[in-house]
């Protein structure tokens, strides 16, 4: 599946949520079950400090294919960040690179991905896009 | 206190977020507007906006005198001796920075400065680059777990080379009411001058800075019902006379030439460039509005609201509150056991509730407590007990949801 069939993919799913509680008990849940970055990927040069939240990440690439794991102090952060990681998981650092996670605004979350709100995802997305333009052979 | 005639007259507290009436619970940050100050900015820009101090023109007459009414009324609101004590800033942090450079000209090495451990940041870092520029040394008086300043230790900082202490009356994060008045009485005693960060005190009770004997007094418009991006900085006139100008440019001259320039008298002298106009003239209507209110009727209020609300969250399992001082406006910190922060602030808000999240620029606070944050609501007297019931309801209803 290539990151824009991912993306429509969680367009759909949200569109089953009208009220908003229940998109975030969705996402909530997702946040619950990201798979938590391993302990020793837990490091002070990996922890990316927002006002609001702080965000760990660790990148990796193998074989031309970029993986992610991360993780946040705040579980509705968390959430967004299994959605991203979803997105762009396994694909190539070129395509990583080039990928504008439009569909956060679709789902209506880009309130998450404003500058202004200082989360840490913001520059949680910069690292993810730096580190695969650091893999791009 | 007829509440209900009250919100009548702020427009936005009728606003619905994401389908549910508004809770405005982040007064603490800035304060709704009531109309009489909303209209007065908008009759100001479509009668008679006009540059003030220079022209001879009737616009720029009656701008000028609308503007310089509103110092007066600021002035008697306040209780200060002189008009010309009332500068126009654009608000605390401005202020406090005015008082930074221009009082700080006079300081030298080795000059103390006390603060406290309870500061904003905006009462932290000029003092901070004060002592970098000039070097003078910074104090601290410390907090204890409840949220009170150490006076004891206050004390014992003062000496004959403490130059300024420079303390808020009312804490932002914890809602704290400092003893403002022995603070000064005791720097007063060892020659030293008192600057009182008054962001959040105006709204919630009766200030008179004679009364007080504060060298200066500094807050911001937005904060008690008026305009953004205006405040006032009051200093008694024969300190505001010793300083140095803060910014150089027109209305603050009296003669220049290419050599040298005199400078104008007080306040112009702090006051270069084309001022805010429309927000000082606004900051007038924001006090004659306040002017209008009870303000023993408004602290009373407060009050309950603050003991209400205390009592309902104290019911909630695993809740801790930040801020316990003796004496507190209606302002709490508190967090639950396991849940963060950001998490219950941004389903509040899809809940209709707005509150803040964070540090509330007080980062030394959360430090002591170590915390990253707190949730904090902080209340106005046109908030309601209903008001609360709404909020507690939505954290009941939040808590299941983020706990494992």
């Amino acid at each position: 599946m290539s990151i824009t069939e991912k993306e429509q993919e969680i367009i759909e799913e949200f569109a089953l949520y009208d009220d908003w509680m229940d998109k975030y008990e969705y996402i909530i849940e997702l946040g619950k079950e990201l798979p938590i970055i391993e302990e020793q990927y837990k490091t002070k040069d990996r922890l990316i400090k927002g006002c609001q939240s702080q965000v760990w990440l660790h990148a990796d690439c193998k074989n031309n294919k970029m993986t992610f794991s991360a993780d946040s102090d705040a579980i509705i952060t968390k959430g967004i960040i299994a959605l991203l990681i979803r997105v762009v998981n396994n694909e190539s650092p070129a395509d990583v690179a080039r990928s504008d996670f439009q569909f956060i605004k679709e789902i209506g979350l880009q309130e998450h991905l404003s500058p202004t709100r200082s989360n840490g995802l913001v520059s949680m997305v910069k690292e993810m896009k730096l580190n695969a333009l650091k893999a791009v052979k | 206190m007829n509440i209900k005639s009250i919100r009548s007259q702020f427009p936005i507290l009728e606003q619905k977020i994401h389908g549910k009436p508004l809770v405005y619970f982040d007064n603490g940050a800035t304060t709704q507007k009531p109309l009489s100050v909303i209209q007065r900015i908008n009759d100001y820009y479509a009668r008679e906006n006009a540059n003030i101090h220079r022209g001879v023109h009737t616009l720029s007459q009656e701008a000028t005198t609308a503007y310089e009414n509103a110092r007066t009324m600021i002035q008697n609101y306040l209780g200060a001796k002189e008009n010309h004590e009332i500068l126009f800033t654009k608000g605390t942090t401005d202020g406090i920075n005015l008082v930074a450079f221009s009082f700080g000209e006079l300081l030298k090495a080795e000059d103390e400065i006390i603060i406290s451990a309870m500061e904003h940041h905006s009462n932290i870092v000029p003092w901070q680059m004060l002592c970098e520029r000039k070097g003078c040394k910074l104090r601290i008086i410390p907090m204890d777990e409840k949220g009170d300043l150490v006076l004891d230790t206050y004390d014992s900082l003062l000496s004959n080379k403490t130059k300024l202490v420079a303390v808020t009356h009312i804490s932002n994060a914890l809602g704290t009411v400092n003893d403002v008045e022995h603070i000064i009485k005791k720097a007063h005693a060892v020659g030293a001058k008192v600057l009182i960060d008054g962001a959040q005190s105006i709204q919630h009770i009766q200030v008179n800075v004679q009364e007080l004997d504060c060298d200066f007094y500094a807050f911001s418009g937005h904060k008690l019902f008026g305009p953004t991006g205006i405040g006032v900085l009051y200093g008694k006139e024969e300190i505001l006379n010793l300083m140095p100008p803060y910014q150089g440019g027109g209305d603050m001259i009296k003669e220049v030439t290419l050599e040298k320039t005199t400078y104008n008298s007080l306040p112009h002298k702090f006051e270069a460039g084309t001022p805010n106009i429309a927000g000082g003239i606004g900051l007038g209507t924001a006090f004659e509005f306040l002017n209008s209110l009870d303000m023993k009727e408004v602290v009373k209020h407060e009050q309950e609201l603050l003991e209400y609300a205390t009592s309902e969250l104290e019911k909630i399992e695993g809740i801790k509150f930040y801020g316990q001082a003796k004496v507190k406006t209606s302002v709490i910190s508190f967090l639950i056991e396991g849940l963060h922060p950001y998490d219950v602030g941004t389903l509040l808000d899809k809940m209709g509730i707005a509150v803040r999240t964070g540090h509330h620029c007080t980062q030394p606070i959360m430090n002591q407590f170590c915390i990253p944050g707190t949730i904090r609501a902080s209340f106005a007297f046109y908030n309601t007990k209903g008001e609360i019931d709404v909020f507690i309801k939505a954290l009941n209803r939040i808590i299941p949801m983020l706990k494992n």
